[in-house]
């Protein structure tokens, strides 16, 4: 299943959402299928989490049943029983094959506000330059140095991006050593961090929790970075830290991190959808299922992998 | 009609704060814990709703949420069309100071409104130890800390919980103090706060305060003055306005079965203390153990019924999803009916590992049946049992007679039965407590041990001992008691630690758990303080006093040095209130408070206690004269009705939920379990 978790629940830790997720099976009634033993525990395979306080509408959870539902059944009941902003955008039957090794790459939205878009698209600029970018991690064994730069395949700005997410331009920022596809027109229905999934098709965010009081807050940019998840994982903290310490770049107020996609590249670089080989399954086992896809996510994500896949070669390919 | 609009005190409108919140939780821990939109939580429209509540529990999110009392006022205030309620709870420090910073108030979890702006604040106090945060709620929600420098802008602040039995030492900061169960009284607190606002608000606060008052089911401290003798102790406390009753009783709630909440409990975004579903199964206690201030003031019992208690868990498991079921209660082995309880409720969710406890079960209530139905879904939890005393003299003085013969029995079986842990609570500083008690708990815990390796064959059993200080509390014998110093207590647990380790063999299988003295000797300051503690509390406050039930928090220097302060211009300080034995006839500040026991017969009892003299439970002897049931008007609610549950069929398979979604009728129904490794859909 591919889920969503938005607004004011990205502040949840993944120990928060899986808590949630067990319950909603259970409030939903899902035939869940249970581990044996002295404790048992429901069926459910966690591939990677976003971090607290970053969004995502593109997390992926595997779980095993004891008897065969529909699908599109699964997702609309599950959407019931959870929390509004945990949100099932698509469930598919699991074919072969293992689905933590369809996902080694994200592609992540990082909203600056109140970073003026030339300072991000510089600072960019300059982090994409660099052949190293160390930052500093604490991690319970102390702090530890990481060196982000390898880890990020693509990094674009997103030219005159607005906070508000109000309709970008469409001009052409493309700069000297940036990615191919910068500054490509970017679909403008879909708003990191407001209620993606309004715009495609998805669950609709609850209106009180659309807060639009935010308009007229002044122009903010907003960063594309593909990222390989590597072992620690770099993420959006750390490309930000990454950016500080590079180009000196310090947000006014947070920024505000959402994983747009993830899955792996394919040969000419592009985010493969982790779903993809078992959505022929699905459809044809009960029908098309609603594919949350498309707009910003898809688009930019194609542009900005393909192009971070040519600057930079995936290593054993 | 424009009603509402010609109200002249409160807040019409307000807004979320959420927009300048949400830039401060990238850098707090925990943030989830701000945000709210738990499952079954509400928010309602604040113009279309004439009376409105915030409802604070004084500790962090994961200790407030699960409280049961706030949950159920939650609920029985929302259920009511005109009327909104909002919850708020402690921020951590780190937000604290950020909200400081940038000028963010306290704001209730649900729409993210200014505290300030609501009519009423209910505070629910469970501890003492709660004090100082009601402070810093105040003052981040920019309410003047003491009641008397409140306007009609001001939210009236109400105080409850078992804590708000002696709210003296916070009497300069509550306007007004509910004793008892609060399903009725929040109702009629809302009902006069809704005839005056509709009045016009006449008179003003003051008039609305009179009338709560002579409600004569809500105090107000502050029409009552305190005059003291010269050496300290009071002489009297009287009403300073006609209209105010001289005593003010505690509510009782009778036939739960008529309030069944909650009937949708919150589920909690952040991880909490009890990840459970509660169930209430019956409220009161008659045990009568001279220490426990719940048994006392919560009398007398009245017992769910089954079904009842049936519905309730169902309804809830199908509204949380929880993976366990908490049978809530002072003593849950004693309801008349545990056993066709236990037995049905394992029935009815048999494979859907949904588990089931009864957080506190006496030893001499408990036997294998029981353990097993418990154990039946869901996971083995560990068992504890609290004999409270070391020795059986102990035992006997504060009336927990429990033998130690039923102790060993008990865990051997459920040793025996798998069972690899239990735990026992003990406390330590009782009144008359001599080293020779303490040290029995070590031999206590050692026989465990030893019984339990014998009776299950293996050497991985274990024993843990947790010792909490005892606290003499008002409402029970004990409130006469000298309070045992820390240092002594301290020795003892030294003593104690020696004794325990000194047997390498079995010691090896017991741990042990406490805590120094110092918390415990300032919970017993402020538990049978009086108002002229105030300064002492607000001292503590201004000092950085925070979150003082967590030991990482808990300064007790913080406490000694604001009791020197405050109350060097008086006759009394720190001993005076802790470690002083009380005369019979010396006024308490909680006199004129009327928790329906006599003080008479709590007096005896005191004397019986110094005696070593048992008391039996008037559940299964002649009434023994407490005094409750007469001065309340109420009766023992309890069964056997002999009644059982009936199974639910069919419940969902690996879940208690049976969703028609997932089981057409046009589909077979699947055996349970009947998929083996087959990889199921998704």
């Amino acid at each position: 299943m591919r889920y969503a978790k938005r607004e004011r629940l990205r502040f949840m830790s993944h120990r928060d959402v899986a808590r949630a997720f067990e319950r909603a099976l259970r409030r939903g009634g899902v035939p869940m299928a249970y581990s044996q033993g002295f404790s048992p525990h429901p069926r459910v395979s966690w591939v990677g989490a976003a971090p607290t306080g970053a969004a995502s509408e593109a997390e992926y959870v595997e779980v095993q049943l004891a008897e065969r539902v529909p699908v599109a059944v699964l997702r609309d009941e599950l959407n019931r029983a959870l929390p509004a902003g945990l949100d099932i955008l698509e469930a598919v039957e699991a074919g072969p094959g293992v689905l933590a090794h369809r996902i080694d790459v994200s592609l992540w939205a990082i909203e600056l506000p109140g970073v003026p878009p030339p300072e991000v698209a510089s600072a960019a600029a300059a982090l994409w330059a660099a052949e190293h970018a160390e930052v500093e991690r604490l991690t319970k064994n102390g702090r530890v140095l990481m060196d982000v730069r390898p880890a990020l395949l693509g990094l674009s700005p997103r030219p005159e991006g607005r906070a508000d997410g109000g309709p970008p331009a469409t001009g052409d920022a493309r700069g000297g050593d940036f990615p191919r596809g910068v500054g490509r027109p970017v679909a403008a229905e879909v708003r990191p961090g407001h209620g993606h999934g309004t715009a495609q098709g998805g669950p609709a965010v609850s209106d009180d929790r659309v807060d639009d009081r935010r308009r007229g807050t002044p122009p903010c940019g907003i960063l594309a970075a593909v990222v390989r998840q590597a072992t620690p994982t770099v993420r959006p903290d750390d490309v930000l830290g990454a950016l500080r310490v590079v180009a000196g770049l310090e947000p006014p107020v947070p920024a505000k991190a959402t994983r747009m996609a993830q899955g792996t590249l394919d040969d000419d670089g592009c985010i493969v959808d982790p779903l993809a080989a078992d959505r022929t399954v699905a459809n044809e086992a009960t029908g098309p299922t609603p594919v949350e896809a498309g707009g910003w996510s898809d688009a930019l994500s194609r542009d900005i992998a393909c192009a971070g896949a040519e600057s930079t070669p995936t290593p054993g390919r | 009609m424009n009603r509402r609009g010609s109200l002249p005190c409160r807040a019409v409108s307000t807004r979320s704060v959420f927009p300048e919140l949400e830039q401060l939780l990238p850098r707090v821990s925990k943030p989830v814990q701000y945000v709210g939109g738990e499952l079954n939580s509400t928010t309602k429209d604040w113009e279309a709703t004439e009376v409105r509540w915030a409802l604070m529990y004084p500790d962090a999110y994961e200790v407030g949420l699960p409280n049961q009392g706030l949950m159920i006022l939650y609920e029985i205030l929302n259920e009511r069309e005109d009327v909104l309620a909002e919850r708020t709870y402690s921020v951590w420090p780190d937000l604290e100071a950020l909200m400081r910073e940038h000028g963010v108030p306290q704001f209730t979890v649900d729409a993210h409104r200014p505290v300030g702006d609501f009519d009423l604040l209910g505070v629910s106090f469970a501890t003492e130890l709660g004090y100082t945060n009601l402070l810093t709620a105040l003052d981040l929600g920019r309410i003047p800390l003491r009641s008397d420098g409140r306007t009609e802008e001001h939210p009236v602040v109400v105080g409850g919980g078992h804590a708000a039995f002696n709210p003296e030492p916070i009497a300069d900061f509550l306007d007004a103090v509910v004793l008892g169960d609060g399903e009725e009284a929040v109702l009629e607190i809302t009902d006069i706060t809704r005839d005056w606002k509709r009045e016009g608000a006449p008179g003003g606060r003051d008039e609305l305060l009179l009338r709560l008052a002579e409600s004569g089911g809500v105090y107000v401290p502050r029409f009552y003055d305190v005059e003291y003798h010269e050496d300290g102790r009071i002489r009297r406390v009287v009403p300073n306005r006609d209209r105010v009753p001289f005593r003010v009783f505690k509510r009782t709630t009778m036939d739960l079965d008529q309030w069944p909440y909650p009937k949708q409990p919150l589920v909690p975004l952040a991880e909490s203390v009890h990840e459970r579903m509660s169930v209430e199964i019956f409220r009161g206690c008659t045990r009568g153990c001279r220490f426990c201030q719940a048994g006392m003031i919560t009398r007398p019992v009245r017992e769910r019924s089954v079904e009842g208690i049936g519905e309730m868990v169902r309804v809830g498991l199908e509204r949380t999803g929880f993976e366990e079921v908490g049978l809530l209660s002072l003593s849950s082995a004693d309801h008349s009916e545990i056993a066709e309880i236990t037995k049905g409720l394992a029935d009815r969710y048999e494979g859907t590992n949904t588990g089931l406890s009864l957080p506190s079960t006496r030893v001499d209530a408990f036997n294998v049946d029981l353990a097993n139905e418990l154990a039946r879904n869901g996971r083995r939890s560990g068992l504890t049992f609290a004999p409270e005393g070391g020795s059986e003299r102990i035992r006997r003085v504060i009336n927990k007679m429990v033998s130690e013969e039923d102790l060993i029995r008990t865990v051997t079986t459920a040793y025996a039965n798998g069972w690899r842990q239990v735990k026992l609570y003990f406390m330590c500083g009782l009144p008359t407590e001599t080293d020779e008690d303490v040290l029995q708990i070590a031999r206590m815990a050692k026989e465990v041990v030893r019984a339990g390796r014998e009776a299950s064959g293996r050497r991985d059993i274990r024993c843990t001992i947790s010792i909490g200080g005892f606290v003499p509390k008002p409402h029970t014998p004990f409130q006469w008691a000298a309070q045992c110093a820390p240092e002594v207590v301290d020795g003892r647990l030294r003593r104690l630690r020696a004794e325990v380790n000194g047997d390498r063999s079995l010691g090896r299988s017991i741990g042990m758990r406490y805590h120094d003295g110092r918390p415990s000797h300032i919970e017993g300051l402020l538990s049978r303080g009086d108002r002229r503690l105030g300064p002492v509390v607000e001292r503590v406050w201004r000092d950085g006093g925070r979150f003082d039930g967590w030991s990482e928090h808990f300064s007790y220097q913080r406490w000694v040095d604001a009791c020197a302060t405050e109350l060097a211009s008086t006759p009394v300080d720190l001993d005076w209130y802790t470690t002083r034995e009380r005369e019979e006839h010396e006024v308490l500040p909680w006199d004129h408070l009327d928790s329906g026991l006599e003080k008479e017969w709590l007096w005896a009892d005191w004397q019986d206690a110094l005696d070593e003299r048992e008391q039996d439970d008037c559940r299964w002897t002649p009434c023994f004269d407490c005094g409750v049931c007469p001065t309340m008007g109420t009766d023992i609610e309890i069964g056997p009705t002999g009644r059982t549950l009936l199974p639910i069929t069919p419940v969902g398979t690996g879940s208690p939920v049976r969703n028609p979604a997932f089981s057409p009728p046009d589909r077979a129904v699947t055996t349970p379990g009947a998929a083996t490794g087959d990889r199921g859909p998704a």
